[in-house]
């Protein structure tokens, strides 16, 4: 595998879903205030559930689909990111059929256990809570983000932290990006590989740059009448459409955390066969 | 207002090692002008750039914008008349986006939302790129950055714009633009480059320097006649004064 | 060794999110009240730096495997524990929600094994206690390599904690302990001798960079010793109030740690310890902190988590699951459709 793939590929995953940021939708548009309220109310929602629970999880899917849908975002890049990321989760899971082989019920002759049924469980968490995650950054935009979680009480100072961290994260990865393509140019016989030794120097020259980098900034920081604090005009506007939006999904999700609406569907069903 | 704007005296500066960076520069810019700083590479123009603004400290001699001596006192004063821009644009546009990043001079003079997004749209329009308010600097060509670094220094209504190699990475289209833009501008200009057709589009006047010291200061014309000068200053005549060598004119 | 938000449980997740709000508070107060406005822009972009850093592999000498720079105690380095803190945390954030490593509830266990492990515990009481203030060539090796491994094994550790806690996963502690302290030794040997190395480089190029690093933030044992109390109250604090709500049954550890010692009973799906866990999971919905405060339906939580749970309803549950995600799935089908249209 080629050597710089990686940063390459974190390069233009990000900026992908930095482009899918931008786009106009109705919930771009929406306070980014009210979409990171109802995720939050969403993530507590979900992983509230005892290990056991699955199909009280399947109603929850309502939420990534209804912002997919809205947000006119791509699913499939979305899923993509998911099983990236997957490999911990199921790493740690797939120990819970082995430790936990009490049946549970069965379905026609198969015995399902207890920890294939927790297993699943964690995986629908999982999709749920991961894709909650993507769709509000792919819907809002860091940046917007930042400033919204200034405004829920966010320390400015961490808030302007992770602003400036985001605005220099693309201009320094191009910048190692290079670095590393020089160096796969010459490393004829290595195949690109990184020696500890070679890393050093990259990382040693990287960092001298950037704080040299740093500087500059400072000084343009000064130049345009800087006194220590970064003041930033944003103002948002929390109107109906976004009490409509935290509010009702808060209320969607707590109503399904609390009553048991699929199994009363599916009872419902039932009957009606 | 004086009719000097900015008066520079036996300006000496030292690094930290001792080494000798400018060895007492004297000369003094008027009202309106437009004057080039041109020099090899290590001939001291970005060190003498940053004097301009109070980021370095003369070791000998001073620097005066407008009718105050740059002190410490005076600093931000001064650097609210000396609109700077620096040569790597991501390193001037530190926001998250064009909008915040011209704001935010503005936002530290204390003005209020509206007159800060008025400066804002003002300082957009002037260098014709409105319709990139909400994007992020990360998303913007080599040409649309140096044009927003520009706008988030005129947004804080400076005299005398500084501008270091306005032109470096720029396509010949966008540096074509950009230098008629800067030809709109009223300000007084200092613009330290190597681009020398620019100076003869843009400066009338022209400050050579070579090693920390200054060469030559004049009319432009005259300074880029000078086949001496120029080779002793390891500069060449910008290319539109050279003979063409296709049609041997 | 990101946490995920599927492995937590909201009692956990909570407490480690109220630790690191604190602890991220307490960190911007003093980068503030430093007074120093350059560490604005250096901390922005080191942050930046770390993160580009991190996606560099290199091979790792005599093993064939690779491995990367986490870069934890390189900030504390240059920057010092606040500044540090504030800027491991920032990168964290942003793998959260752009690589959608971890998750939202998981990021205050993420920011805390990461980062404050290493800011308030490996900077200063082992790597500065070694090093002093003028690293030299062993000294440097010594104090960077001690401090790498404890903050690791300390941030695996909490790992381990904070899953085997929250009870989803039915790992027993014991055994991911020793899956997980071992991997963790070699990424902080990895970390200090890299760490190291970019610090005898610095040191090499431009020993003012550390020099000011080292000088300007004189640190007394008494702010950190402050800070770790004041970390380890807020903790007992947030783990108390969220537990008290859970008192009824233990939600995690106790539990987990029943199971590995063989009540094996217990771990039925018989009206016992679902409902039961029902209870205490709707319980933790009142929780006065953070998120968990607007749901405000208990009553009829009571009543569904008391009627056992039986075939036919989790059949019927399943059925309905799938309907009601159907559903969902046809709606947004149907929205993504009217809005791909140009409005």
């Amino acid at each position: 595998m080629c050597i710089s793939s990686r940063i390459d590929k974190a390069f233009y995953d990000i900026g992908r879903l930095d482009i899918l940021a931008l786009a106009d939708t109705p919930l771009h548009r929406l306070d980014p205030r009210a979409k990171l309220l109802a995720t939050l109310v969403f993530i507590v929602c979900v992983v509230s559930f005892g290990k056991y629970e699955i199909s009280r999880l399947l109603p929850f899917s309502l939420y990534p689909a209804v912002l997919i849908g809205l947000g006119d975002l791509p699913p499939g890049y979305l899923a993509k990111k998911l099983i990236m990321v997957s490999p911990f989760v199921i790493f740690i899971g797939i120990f819970n059929p082995w430790f936990d082989q009490t049946v549970m019920f069965t379905i026609g002759p198969i015995a399902i256990s207890g920890g294939w049924v927790s297993f699943a469980s964690l995986i629908i968490r999982f999709i749920l809570t991961v894709s909650a995650a993507l769709i509000l950054i792919a819907s809002t935009g860091f940046a917007p983000m930042c400033m919204a979680m200034e405004k829920l009480g966010t320390p400015k100072i961490f808030a302007v932290q992770l602003l400036m961290l985001y605005r220099y994260l693309f201009v320094l990865i191009a910048e190692s990006l290079r670095i590393v393509r020089a160096h796969s140019l010459r490393s004829f016989s290595r195949k690109g590989k990184i020696t500890y030794r070679v890393f050093l120097q990259i990382a040693g020259n990287l960092l001298l740059r950037t704080i040299d980098r740093a500087q500059r900034i400072h000084m343009a920081m000064l130049s345009r009448a800087f006194t220590g604090e970064i003041k930033i005009v944003r103002q948002f506007s929390f109107g109906y459409k976004e009490w409509l939006f935290a509010a009702g999904f808060s209320v969607i999700f707590i109503t399904m955390r609390s009553a048991d609406i699929a199994g009363l569907l599916g009872r419902l069903l039932m009957e009606i066969k | 207002m004086s009719h000097h704007i900015v008066a520079v005296e036996d300006l000496k500066f030292n690094y930290p090692d001792h080494t000798p960076a400018l060895k007492g520069l004297s000369f003094t810019i008027y009202h309106g002008e437009s004057v080039a700083i041109v020099g090899a590479n290590g001939a001291g123009k970005s060190t003498l750039l940053l004097h301009l603004n109070g980021f370095l400290a003369p070791t000998n001699g001073q620097v005066r914008i407008g009718d105050s001596l740059l002190t410490c006192d005076t600093l931000q004063e001064v650097r609210r008349t000396v609109g700077m821009v620096f040569q790597d644009p991501d390193d001037q546009l530190f926001m998250t986006t064009v909008f915040d990043d011209v704001a935010f001079g503005p936002l530290n003079l204390d003005m209020t939302p509206e007159e800060v997004k008025k400066r804002v749209e003002d300082a957009l329009e002037t260098v014709g790129v409105t319709d990139l308010a909400e994007r992020p600097p990360h998303r913007l060509s080599t040409g649309q950055k140096r044009r927003v670094a520009i706008a988030s220094v005129l947004s804080m209504a400076p005299d005398i714009l500084v501008m270091d190699e306005p032109t470096a990475g720029l396509d010949p289209r966008a540096r074509r633009r950009l230098i008629e833009l800067l030809a709109t501008f009223k300000h007084t200009k200092i613009i330290a480059t190597h681009d020398l057709d620019m100076v003869m589009d843009l400066c009338e006047r022209t400050i050579v320097m070579h090693a920390g010291e200054i060469k030559a200061d004049g009319r432009t014309t005259d300074i880029f006649a000078d086949n001496d000068l120029l080779k002793s200053s390891r500069l060449e005549k910008p290319l539109r004064m050279q003979g063409c060598p296709a049609c041997g004119g | 060794m990101h946490m995920a938000d599927a492995l937590l449980s909201p009692a956990v997740g909570g407490t480690m999110w109220v630790v690191t709000a604190a602890t991220t508070a307490y960190a911007s107060r003093k980068v503030r009240k430093s007074l120093d406005d350059r560490k604005i822009p250096l901390m922005g972009v080191l942050a930046a730096f770390v993160f580009a850093i991190q996606m560099i592999n290199f091979s790792i000498p005599g093993t064939g495997s690779s491995g990367h720079l986490l870069g934890g105690l390189l900030l504390a380095i240059l920057l010092g524990p606040d500044a540090a803190c504030l800027a491991i945390a920032s990168v964290i954030v942003v793998q959260a929600l752009f690589f959608a490593d971890g998750g939202l509830l998981a990021l205050g266990c993420n920011i805390f094994n990461m980062g404050i492990i290493g800011c308030y515990i490996g900077y200063p009481l082992i790597y500065k206690k070694i090093a002093g203030n003028s690293p030299s060539g062993t000294r440097l090796l010594a104090a960077a390599l001690v401090a790498g491994v404890v903050s690791l094994q300390l941030g695996a550790f909490a790992v381990v904690l904070e899953t085997t806690m929250s009870g989803i996963s039915e790992l027993p502690f014991s055994s991911f302990i020793i899956m997980m302290q071992p991997i963790h030794l070699a990424i902080g040997i990895v970390e200090g001798l890299i760490t190291a190395g970019i610090v005898a480089f610095i040191w090499k190029a431009r020993p003012e960079i550390l020099d000011c690093a080292a000088t300007d933030r004189p640190l007394g044992d008494l702010p950190i010793k402050k800070v770790l109390t004041g970390l380890a109250t807020v903790a007992v604090i947030a783990a108390g109030t969220l537990s008290w709500f859970a008192s009824s049954h233990p939600d995690g550890l106790e539990w987990s740690l029943a199971k590995v010692t063989g009540h094996e009973e217990l771990a039925g799906p018989g009206d016992g310890v679902h409902s039961v866990m029902e209870k205490v999971q709707d319980k933790t919905a009142f929780m006065p902190d953070y998120g968990f405060k607007e749901k405000t339906a208990a009553p009829e939580a009571a009543d569904t988590s008391s009627s056992p749970v039986s075939l036919g309803t989790s059949t019927a549950g399943l059925v309905g699951g799938v309907m009601v995600m159907l559903l969902g799935l046809g709606i947004g089908f149907a929205l993504k459709k009217k809005s791909g249209n140009p409005a």
